[in-house]
């Protein structure tokens, strides 16, 4: 098996990124959710700590939305289907 | 009076006769609403292709403010996204929201007063059931984000939001129990 010259293998790493663009799932601030209803979907549906779901539940209400996962497209419209599930208020866009 | 307690991992809530009937009757017409304006499934035989890949379903809002809520658009500047996004999944998220509060109906009716077990998966269903509820009620109250708290706690007895208030604010209050039992 010989190594492969390094110059090969940059310019697909490049390649790879430009295929796949980045997409993020945003919550957004609504005035009848409850804090802590917010902080547990984001504990339960994405696995966060509680010091994390604390921290995007509170940059959702001070700031009125938070980018809670990115990925991409396919899985950022799975997580907004299941933000809707839970009566979150969510979207999808690149970041 | 509604209590909750905890055992184990199971969260036991017993309500008040009155209270029982009051969140069935709630949960019933939010079934009706969520069921209203639902388009038919594709069948095997009308159209295989979209029955295969559940492909049929409405690509635009809903026109009652409530449903328009509970089943949001996923994009907020791309409405040709949005469209092809619902039309593969609004169904399936109203027959999702349907099935919670059908759990929560059948334990009521099941149980009427008496105490109700809630293992771990169905304390979900009751949390999103409760939660497409204050959606509801509260979208309709039309409660704002500046809103003041105390205003809406000093509405005087006879203004006709009075009560649907009230039964926000329990809603709201269930939640918050059932949460905090929850953990």
């Amino acid at each position: 098996m010989s190594t492969a010259p390094s110059e090969l293998e940059s310019p697909e790493v490049d390649e790879a990124i430009e295929l796949s663009p980045p997409w993020v799932t945003i919550v957004w601030n609504d005035p009848v959710n409850l804090m802590d209803y917010v902080t547990f979907v984001f504990q339960t549906y994405f696995g966060y700590s509680k010091e994390k779901a604390e921290k995007l539940m509170l940059q959702v209400h001070q700031e009125g939305k938070s980018a809670v996962s990115n990925g991409n497209r396919e899985a950022m419209e799975r997580d907004v289907e299941a933000m809707h599930t839970y009566g979150l208020w969510a979207t999808c866009e690149k970041s | 009076m509604t209590r909750f307690r905890k055992r184990r991992k199971t969260v036991v809530v017993s309500f008040a006769e009155h209270e029982a009937d009051i969140l069935a009757n709630l949960l019933r017409n939010l079934v009706e609403l969520l069921y209203d304006g639902m388009p038919p499934r594709a069948t095997e035989s009308s159209d295989p292709l979209a029955a295969l890949l559940d492909s049929d379903g409405p690509t635009s809002p809903p026109e009652d403010v409530v449903l328009r809520r509970l089943l949001p658009d996923a994009y907020s500047e791309d409405d040709q996204a949005s469209a092809e996004f619902r039309r593969f999944t609004e169904r399936g998220l109203r027959e999702g929201k349907v099935g919670d509060a059908k759990r929560v109906l059948s334990a009521l009716e099941e149980s009427g007063a008496d105490e109700i077990a809630l293992e771990p998966d169905e304390q979900l269903a009751w949390l999103r059931a409760i939660n497409d509820l204050r959606l509801a009620i509260g979208t309709r109250l039309d409660i704002k984000e500046e809103d003041d708290y105390a205003t809406w706690e000093k509405l005087p007895d006879d203004d006709p939001r009075r009560l649907t208030y009230d039964l926000y604010d329990w809603l709201g209050y269930l939640q918050s129990a059932l949460l905090h039992n929850m953990r």
